[in-house]
């Protein structure tokens, strides 16, 4: 039968033989579960007993949690101050880095350093740079001063910008590169037209950088909502103990749904929400894709 | 008669193939699993070499997670036939493991209910059911007063309070602040995210002639004249001239080991992690009792129990084990290496161990202890901490804080013994 086949129809099906392995992978380990999640959102589930069939019931209960409607609105938060912010403070950046010639590799390296580093190691160091006298290294540091301290993360309203701060300090190795290999990767021709026609700076920038620089923007817009929207790593750490912070102030939905899993064991109502914050991944990357598209 | 089928043969020829090794080998493997905190290992490690010494045709591996995934483990591992035959628990969660079959009731002829409830600590009892005793812990925890030797010393005073308003009396002239109000040393270290949730339930509460909860844990009950002046006492320990400060070196425990806090309430289970912290020198006494000398004071314990995995030989040699590890011998080593207090007062109230300065307070404490049976001691802890935090950070009164955590927690009871 193989044999009967053209070369066209042969390649497909070496094709299909070799992407078997990759897809029954994905199968198993992500389509496989996430249908499942799906399940148990539907199920009441302790971890340890039966699953037994709850209807809706998981979903009402979310309706009507208002803990539920805290943490929906922090993740925005997360999400609306998160990714602008650092995506321009990292274009700030690479786009003087990329002009920038003295200790360039050096530079790079030392904004690169913090994405390398353990998300868990860097919360703790942070939640230590925040305590109150005697041991908060910014608190000491306002003391000394005479000026009185600052609740950072023991505040329902400071504690959310202090856990966001490190989080996109972390990521802003990261978006930098991404820029620069965005920068580099327009032609030097447009900007010596744009010199010869003796445009300004700013003209260059709007006319020129920023459009074609689009494809990279939306790769990093879709890239760190998708991040903001999943915060955790920096929350559960600076936040252990009373975990989402100060009367939930810092709880993303993450958060939320690992506490009804792995602390509550209500296992139904922790995929229930999972399915939301799917549903909400899903809505935020068509919509952004949609709003970047090429036009 | 027609002949067996190949896939029963196979089965067949399997079984009679193990029960031949097995016998051969002539030895059970029983496999234990606990939590991983290392005093605790480093003891059950002891207990499991005296045990086998004694009992040379048994032999028992210890599997140790890290706490955080113990729970998934235990539950995904003996439905599938793979986990412990002796699994350590703590005594809030019997119920869910109960219904869900993992673990089967102690054989009536080698733990007899009446004897045991004559032994044990009377709290153990939450254990029983009818003639059948579910689990039995090796050792109990309670609370007490650390208190750093050096800085009372310091200050003159020769020693620890007795009374509540000793300690505030102490605290306050303990206390340092710096210019400008911020505490640099406390007088008592507060957080309701460490133990001082359980002091407010079963000290506080009962200290200030109320009962925290009704029907056996199924009412909450704080939210009473007596519960509404405990929780005033914990936040005015926390005021601007109070004698602490919440969130005051980020965990209590960690002002107390630095130097930084003369008094901290804290677990019997604290013990060993302040013997290894170089340069601290402490003191224990039992937790501060009212002005008519009423104490009051909570205890919790892990219990050990058998699973549903373990049949035949290995239920007996599992029997064996659970027998020796509920022995006085066992939890006086279990006291020496943890620090964890013995479960039965012929081995916690000897007179050595009683008036031990270190563990004394805490076995003392006992006697007057309750234990609360939470449905979700997380979630429940969490209800209180929100508790003080309303009031701390969103200028609540006390008396309507408080209204909302009992509303709380009762809705968290009803929605589990519903549910049960």
């Amino acid at each position: 039968m193989y044999k009967n086949l053209t070369i066209r129809q042969k390649q497909i099906v070496w094709a299909w033989a070799f992407l078997a392995i990759p897809v029954l992978f994905y199968v198993v380990i992500r389509f496989y579960p996430t249908g499942n999640a799906m399940v148990i959102s539907f199920q009441d589930w302790n971890l340890l007993g039966d699953r037994t069939w709850a209807g809706w019931a998981n979903y009402e209960k979310l309706w009507n949690d208002p803990v539920f409607w805290q943490v929906f609105r922090n993740t925005f938060v997360y999400l609306i101050l998160g990714t602008p912010i650092s995506l321009v403070i990292s274009f700030v950046v690479a786009y003087h880095l990329d002009k920038t010639r003295f200790m360039h590799g050096f530079i790079r390296m030392l904004y690169f350093l913090p994405f390398m580093t353990s998300a868990v190691a860097m919360a703790w160091v942070w939640r230590w740079f925040y305590q109150p006298v005697p041991i908060g290294l910014f608190n000491n540091f306002l003391a000394d001063f005479g000026i009185p301290q600052i609740n950072f993360l023991r505040s329902t309203t400071n504690a959310l910008p202090a856990i966001l701060a490190p989080a996109v300090w972390a990521g802003l190795g990261f978006q930098i590169i991404i820029f620069m290999a965005g920068l580099r990767a327009i032609p030097q021709s447009y900007y010596e037209a744009a010199r010869i026609d003796g445009v300004s700076n700013w003209t260059v920038l709007f006319e020129i950088t920023i459009p074609l620089l689009r494809p990279t923007i939306v790769f990093l817009v879709v890239f760190s909502s998708i991040g903001f929207l999943r915060i955790f790593d920096q929350v559960f750490n600076m936040t252990t103990g009373d975990p989402g912070g100060p009367l939930n102030s810092t709880k993303p939905l993450v958060l939320q749904i690992y506490q009804s899993a792995f602390t509550d064991f209500d296992m139904g109502y922790a995929a229930a929400q999972t399915v939301v914050l799917f549903l909400i991944l899903l809505v935020v990357s068509l919509l952004q894709l949609y709003l970047l598209r090429d036009r | 008669m027609r002949l067996m089928n190949p896939k029963a043969m196979a089965v067949a020829a399997a079984t009679s193939a193990s029960a031949l090794f097995a016998s051969a080998a002539n030895a059970v493997e029983i496999e234990y699993w606990q939590y991983f905190f290392d005093a605790r290992v480093t003891a059950m490690e002891q207990l499991i070499e005296n045990f086998e010494a004694a009992n040379p045709d048994i032999t028992v591996t210890m599997t140790h997670f890290p706490y955080a995934d113990y729970r998934t483990k235990v539950a995904a591992a003996i439905p599938a036939g793979e986990g412990p035959d002796v699994v350590q628990l703590f005594y809030g969660w019997l119920n869910d493991y109960k219904a869900a079959s993992l673990i089967q009731p102690l054989p009536a002829d080698a733990f007899p209910a009446d004897t045991i409830d004559a032994e044990f600590f009377p709290m153990v009892s939450a254990m029983r059911e009818g003639d059948n005793y579910w689990a039995l812990p090796t050792a109990v925890r309670s609370l007490a007063l650390f208190y750093n030797t050096r800085i009372f010393e310091e200050a003159g005073i020769d020693g620890p309070p007795e009374t509540l308003d000793e300690m505030l009396e102490i605290g306050a002239q303990l206390t340092e602040r710096d210019g400008a109000g911020n505490i640099t040393t406390a007088g008592l270290t507060m957080g309701m995210t460490a133990q001082d949730h359980h002091w407010f339930r079963e000290g506080l509460v009962r200290q200030f002639g109320g009962e925290p909860y009704l029907d056996d844990y199924q009412t909450v009950n704080y939210n009473t004249e007596a519960g509404l002046e405990a929780m005033e006492f914990y936040v005015g320990l926390g005021a601007d001239d109070g004698i602490g400060a919440i969130g005051f070196m980020d965990e209590p425990q960690a002002a107390f080991k630095a130097g930084r806090a003369a008094m901290h309430i804290d677990g019997s289970f604290r013990i060993g992690s302040l013997n290894n912290t170089r340069g601290l020198k402490w003191g224990v006494t039992e937790l501060p009792a009212t002005a008519d000398g009423m104490r009051s004071n909570y205890s919790s314990y892990w219990v050990n129990a058998i699973t549903t995995k373990a049949e035949g030989e290995k239920y007996d040699a599992a029997v064996k084990f659970m027998q020796y590890v509920t022995s006085d011998e066992a939890m006086q080593i279990w006291l020496d290496t943890v620090g964890e207090l013995p479960a039965k007062p012929s081995v916690g109230l000897t007179d050595e161990n009683a008036n031990n300065p270190v563990f004394g307070p805490f076995i003392r404490g006992l006697e007057y202890a309750n234990t609360t049976k939470f449905v979700n001691e997380s979630a429940q802890r969490q209800i209180l901490i929100d508790l003080v935090e309303r009031v701390k950070l969103e200028g609540m009164s006390v008396a309507d804080s408080l209204a909302i955590a009992a509303e709380a927690e009762q809705a968290l009871l009803d929605e589990f013994y519903a549910g049960n």
